[in-house]
């Protein structure tokens, strides 16, 4: 048990040294994430948008950001042939615990510059943190958890960019669902157990496709 | 003749379905004429979550024997599920514009179906851009059941959670069928019918992939 957490940690390790590198998915998701944002709030302009309208629109840029650089950890492997050293080094199990743990914090770093932004571009007030941030949390680590798995799959398919969206949307929906009226409760200034159902589909959704993937990965791994 | 007999019964029996949907039944209050459509509507419906179901249970069969019949199957399964996903659709759509008023208004129901289609779709999309069939069959089967293992969500959590105006005779809360008896023995005809249905589609499909297969390994050789 340990040893597979420390092997874990050691890929999440050489996935963020070689990020960090780069840069590729961190400018990649980032700056998707700006100019989106950005369109949006170009397109609103002095309009006083209402808080379904606010919550549904951050979420779409979350989604497609997320669409636009998660899948390159697995990607990556593939295209410069590192997968199968990797699948010679290690256990499938910590492979993927590595790469779910990267795609959390990516997402989750990458909502530290959005939602900021999202203030003051859309000039959005009386938003309940305490029922934002742990919205907003949950609702990521659900999109990575789904993410991550399908990015897995793609990166052993012909077209990779145009599928990765395509194979996960329909089953993102009960996330972004929940996610979208989660939000829109915080920014009405609701109270955490107006959206107590909502925090419990995203909670429960990534523990159930966390528990699939697990058990699933073995078999997209291994040729 | 003699090995085709349920093939014949079931013509008959979908024959006397038909006419005692429009016929024989009462309708239900504040829905009138439209209530006809809940013995096909229905049946549908579960066809699409059985042969869902049965496409995940040859999955899981794949992945742990590696035997392409296995995929074969669930592929064949998927099919008929699409087919019977876009005729509850169409169904649910004709009815709600007589009901609400409108084909489509992202009711919780038309919302997890249409999420069905799409999961249906992604499935058939993923297959076609893989090539070598083993591949093929391991990602679409490790897909399949990811797909089920967020159909809870989408058919059961999200309607409970959300207020639907979706009438529902058989799950609802109170665990009881709220239905008249000369209905009720329409409506689990049609289901046994639908089902038996089904299980004919199915046949075929799955002789007709398995010759496709066949031929291209043929062809190869």
């Amino acid at each position: 048990m340990w040893t597979l957490l420390r092997n874990s940690m050691l890929v999440f390790r050489k996935d963020f040294r070689l990020e960090f590198r780069s840069r590729f998915a961190l400018n990649a998701i980032g700056l998707f994430a700006v100019i989106s944002l950005s369109a949006i709030s170009f397109s609103i302009g002095a309009l006083r948008v209402k808080p379904p309208i606010l919550s549904a629109l951050l979420w779409v840029v979350i989604f497609f950001s997320a669409m636009s650089g998660l899948a390159h950890i697995f990607v990556r492997e593939e295209e410069q042939q590192t997968a199968d050293t990797l699948r010679l080094l290690t256990q499938p199990v910590t492979v993927f615990l590595g790469k779910w743990l990267f795609n959390v914090i990516l997402l989750l770093a990458l909502e530290i510059v959005i939602v900021p932004l999202f203030v003051i571009f859309l000039d959005v007030s009386g938003i309940n943190w305490g029922t934002f941030i742990p919205v907003i949390i949950l609702g990521s680590v659900a999109l990575s958890t789904i993410s991550t798995i399908i990015a897995a799959i793609i990166a052993q398919t012909s077209n990779r960019g145009a599928l990765f969206a395509v194979l996960t949307f329909p089953l993102a929906v009960p996330v972004l669902r929940s996610a979208i009226q989660g939000s829109w409760t915080a920014l009405e200034g609701g109270g955490l157990t107006a959206c107590i159902s909502d925090l419990q589909i995203l909670f429960s959704f990534s523990v159930v496709i966390f528990t699939a993937s697990i058990l699933l990965f073995d078999f997209i791994w291994r040729r | 003749m003699r090995e085709n007999w349920w093939k014949y019964l079931l013509g008959v029996w979908m024959a006397v379905i038909i006419v005692a949907a429009f016929l024989f039944t009462p309708t239900a209050k504040g829905l009138g004429q439209t209530t006809r459509v809940l013995y096909f509507h229905v049946p549908s419906a579960w066809v699409t979550t059985l042969a869902f179901f049965i496409s995940a249970v040859f999955s899981v069969l794949y992945l742990m024997r590696h035997q392409l019949h296995y995929d074969i199957r669930a592929e064949a399964a998927a099919q008929i599920g699409l087919i019977f996903a876009i005729l509850t659709t169409v169904t649910g759509s004709i009815w709600a514009k007589e009901i609400w008023h409108s084909y489509w208004n992202w009711d919780p129901r038309e919302t997890s179906i249409f999420m069905l289609l799409l999961i249906y779709a992604a499935y058939f999309a993923l297959r076609s851009a893989i090539e070598d069939p083993e591949q093929r069959a391991r990602l679409a089967a490790v897909y399949s059941l990811l797909a089920f293992a967020t159909v809870p969500f989408l058919v059961f959590v999200i309607p409970r959670i959300y207020d639907s105006l979706h009438p529902d005779p058989l799950i609802n809360p109170d665990r009881k069928i709220h239905m008249d008896v000369r209905m009720l023995r329409v409506f689990l005809g049609s289901f046994g019918a639908f089902t038996v249905l089904f299980y004919w589609l199915f046949t075929l499909r799955v002789k007709v992939l398995s010759l496709e297969q066949h031929v291209l390994r043929k062809l190869e050789e």
